[in-house]
């Protein structure tokens, strides 16, 4: 038995923060039902990476969408609206990300919901709360990211801003969402009380960086300092960073810098017996680092530090990681199936239970695909 | 307020990050969290340095994961101190570590143990990379997990080496992960009476955080990631995705059409690429166009233009412009935190509202073994 098998869960939320929690939701067991709009649908499902569709579909939304029912619900028909509502009053869980205002409009917001249904957990995600100056603005990643002071801390100090190249605020305001509903479904089979849970992509993003934001708030407000070379966390001394070696690239994160020196054969580091000068003279003992380790190999490098447990690994891409038998060993793939007979690989839930992995062979569904099903299924 | 998670209890034989942020949200959000550390030096974390900022004697790194949780000290190579600590979790809801494999059998805490001792409970485990294969020994460390994972490989422009995100993504996602995992298993728990072993890695995070980008390129012929030659926000999407220099500063377009960016900003150049597939292919020739014309004039003008049209848009902000701002203020973000010694620093509050509620906590972390006394009383050890 799956851990939130016999919970059901409307999820009226688009593109990627609320519907990345509603799938960890439905791996974990739940019932995840899709509700999409007329005329297209969750807008993800043409909104494109590399410019490539599976059987028709966005590869982001496969990714994100398996798993799920889908139907096609008209908020704005009367009749379309009572049955939704009827299908709401059975639920366990809601989630939406519109736009503040939107839901009042619709009439799902949590006061309209509560009321025909009191133990519901209701989650949404905005981009920036739904007060203040930015309460209207588009939530969406890149633009949360740009406010939020994280793309000051990648890459070395002579770049601009570098963005962290994956969509880490909504991921993280969807993780976060995933937390705070869980949380009030313990509640909820404590107390039998539901409950309204909110979070927003700026604090998710704030909360992400809670080791630079509370540093900036008890040094001054001193601007972030990235290394000139092999930065990789810029509140971090010698010798925490990425190097080129002579055939690829290692990581070594932290660990004493004269003791490295030792072991590699490299002179200069070990001439800084201070260890408060790992951090002062960082750019020094960096770029000493990264002359040095150019000359052998990743193999070399590692033979030598690994043995001393000294941490380090090898800087991989995704075509040497998973011919490696340390990633074959998790079983992290899955292939999934539409209904329609189309058949993808993809990830599966991080998350073991029981000492067991979960999976789903459950292709993403087509645009109101399970209206019918659904709606017989629950209101007859 | 009431917190949703009250009357849960939770013993944290965590270290460092991962596992504590993810104890850190569960005291937020109502648990009762007791770290179990080693007497006299605590767990590991204490002692690490960012910009070797100390308070009461530990690094402000311990401090934010650590703080609003007690403190039990226990040597559990100690067979007086290990009964004591077997006691205790036959009162406990929650327990959490992350020894390497290996460790908690050789003391005698591994799951099975545990669940004798207490079938309701919840055991859940952080480890780097799993408990079998040739990376079980390796340090569970962020930036060896992100280095591992590929992660690397997306962040930064075509030319740069590869780049780790400059904080501990790793850890935080797999946090959140094992937050996820216990609190399923609660919800089970409360349907069934039984408790669950929960496992989550740093590496299976970090390769679910990419979990969109693999999808793609595991079903397009696994071609290799590509970067923008500059100003590069993500190695999937098309052209304008990115930063761009103006006169004063930055700014960033996320996904926009390019045809109706041309007329807002009357850049004829721009007028040949008119097809998305001209984006993705085209994408560095589209970004040079406009990387010419955003540096002839300041943010505030393009951001005049762009924004009123509807345009994804924003100017690009350090933490300073960001914590002057009215947007910030009104989250009402940030919270002071008094330590043991009297000493005080200002840090973050929970990401998550119930009923429109912010969750405070103004409890400090605790020194080691700060709370043996009282919770050997209150569990009758």
């Amino acid at each position: 038995m799956k851990p939130l098998q016999d919970i059901l869960v409307i999820d009226f939320s688009q593109y990627l923060s609320g519907p990345a929690a509603s799938l960890k939701l439905a791996d974990m067991g739940a019932r995840v039902i899709k509700v999409e709009q007329p005329n297209g649908g969750d807008p993800c499902r043409d909104l494109l990476m590399a410019n490539v569709r599976l059987d028709g579909t966005s590869s982001m939304f496969s990714a994100i969408n398996r798993n799920k029912e889908s139907i096609v619900v008209d908020l704005k028909n009367a009749d379309e609206k009572a049955r939704i509502m009827q299908l709401i009053a059975k639920a366990d869980v809601l989630i939406q990300n519109f736009r503040p205002g939107v839901p009042e409009r619709l009439g799902i917001d949590y006061e309209s919901v509560k009321a025909i249904n009191p133990g519901i957990v209701y989650g949404t995600i905005s981009g920036y709360s739904i007060e203040g100056p930015w309460a209207k603005r588009p939530g969406q990643d890149l633009l949360v990211q740009a406010v939020s002071g994280v793309t000051l801390l990648s890459g070395n100090a002579n770049k601009g801003p570098v963005p962290l190249g994956i969509a880490v605020a909504d991921l993280m305001a969807g993780a976060h969402l995933v937390q705070g509903i869980l949380a009030g479904l313990v509640q909820k089979s404590i107390t039998g009380e539901g409950c309204k849970v909110s979070v927003n992509m700026l604090e998710s993003m704030l909360d992400l960086q809670f080791e630079a934001v509370t540093l900036f708030h008890n040094d001054g407000g001193q601007p972030v300092q990235r290394t000139a070379s092999n930065n990789a966390q810029p509140f971090l001394g010698a010798p925490y960073g990425v190097y080129q070696t002579a055939d690829g690239f290692m990581a070594l994160a932290m660990g004493s810098v004269t003791k490295l020196g030792e072991l590699i054969g490299c002179k200069t580091l070990t001439e800084y017996a201070d260890p408060a000068s790992w951090f002062t003279s960082r750019d020094v003992l960096k770029q000493a680092l990264a002359d040095h380790l150019k000359t052998n190999s990743t193999a070399h490098w590692l033979s030598i530090l690994e043995p001393a447990d000294f941490w380090c690994a090898e800087v991989m891409d995704w075509d040497t990681l998973i011919e490696h038998d340390g990633f074959k060993v998790i079983e992290m793939l899955q292939d999934v199936t539409t209904n329609s007979g189309f058949t993808y690989q993809t990830t599966r839930c991080p998350i073991r239970f029981d000492g067991k992995t979960l999976t789903s062979p459950v292709g993403f569904p087509k645009m109101g695909e399970h209206t019918v099903s659904v709606f017989n299924e629950f209101l007859n | 307020m009431k917190r949703p998670l009250e009357g849960i209890l939770v013993l944290e034989f965590c270290q460092f990050m991962a596992g504590p942020s993810a104890g850190l949200k569960l005291a937020d959000m109502g648990a009762r969290v007791i770290k179990i550390e080693r007497p006299v030096h605590g767990e590991g974390g204490r002692q690490i340095a960012l910009k070797n900022i100390f308070y009461d004697g530990s690094g402000i790194v311990f401090h934010t994961a650590n703080r609003n949780k007690e403190s039990f000290a226990a040597d559990l190579k100690n067979p007086e101190d290990l009964a004591i600590v077997k006691k205790l979790i036959g009162q406990a809801d929650v327990m959490t570590h992350n020894f390497r494999p290996g460790v908690m059998e050789k003391i005698g805490l591994d799951y099975e143990t545990a669940k004798a001792l207490n079938p309701k409970l919840i055991y859940a485990t952080v480890t780097g990379y799993g408990t079998t294969g040739p990376w079980v020994g390796k340090p569970g460390q962020d930036l060896l997990a992100q280095s591992i994972s590929g992660l690397n490989h997306l962040t930064g422009d075509c030319n740069d080496t590869p780049t780790p995100m400059a904080l501990a993504i790793s850890d935080m996602y797999c946090g959140t992960h094992l937050t996820q995992g216990i609190l399923a298993a609660l919800v089970k728990r409360g349907k069934t009476g039984r408790g669950s072993w929960v496992e989550v890695s740093l590496l299976e995070s970090t390769l679910d955080l990419q979990f969109e980008v693999l999808t793609t390129w595991l079903n397009s012929g696994k071609q290799k990631p590509q970067r923008a030659k500059q100003g590069a926000a993500h190695a999937f999407l098309k052209a304008p995705y990115g930063v761009y220099e103006t006169k004063n500063g930055h700014l960033v377009l996320g996904i926009s059409n390019i045809v109706e960016l041309a007329g807002l900003l009357g850049n004829d150049k721009l007028g040949k690429f008119t097809t998305p597939e001209q984006c993705f292919n085209e994408r560095d020739e589209i970004m040079d166009i406009l990387r010419q014309q955003f540096i002839t004039n300041t943010t505030e003008h393009w951001l005049g233009i762009l924004e009123p049209a509807g345009v994804w848009c924003s100017q690009v902000m350090g933490f300073k412009e960001l914590t002057s701002h009215e947007a910030f203020k009104t989250l009402r973000f940030m919270q002071d935190i008094t330590m043991k010694d009297g000493s005080c620093f200002t840090t973050v509050r929970c990401p998550i509202r119930f009923n429109n509620e912010r969750l405070f906590s103004a409890k400090g972390a605790p020194r080691v073994g700060e709370d043996n006394d009282k919770i050997k009383q209150e569990f009758n050890l």
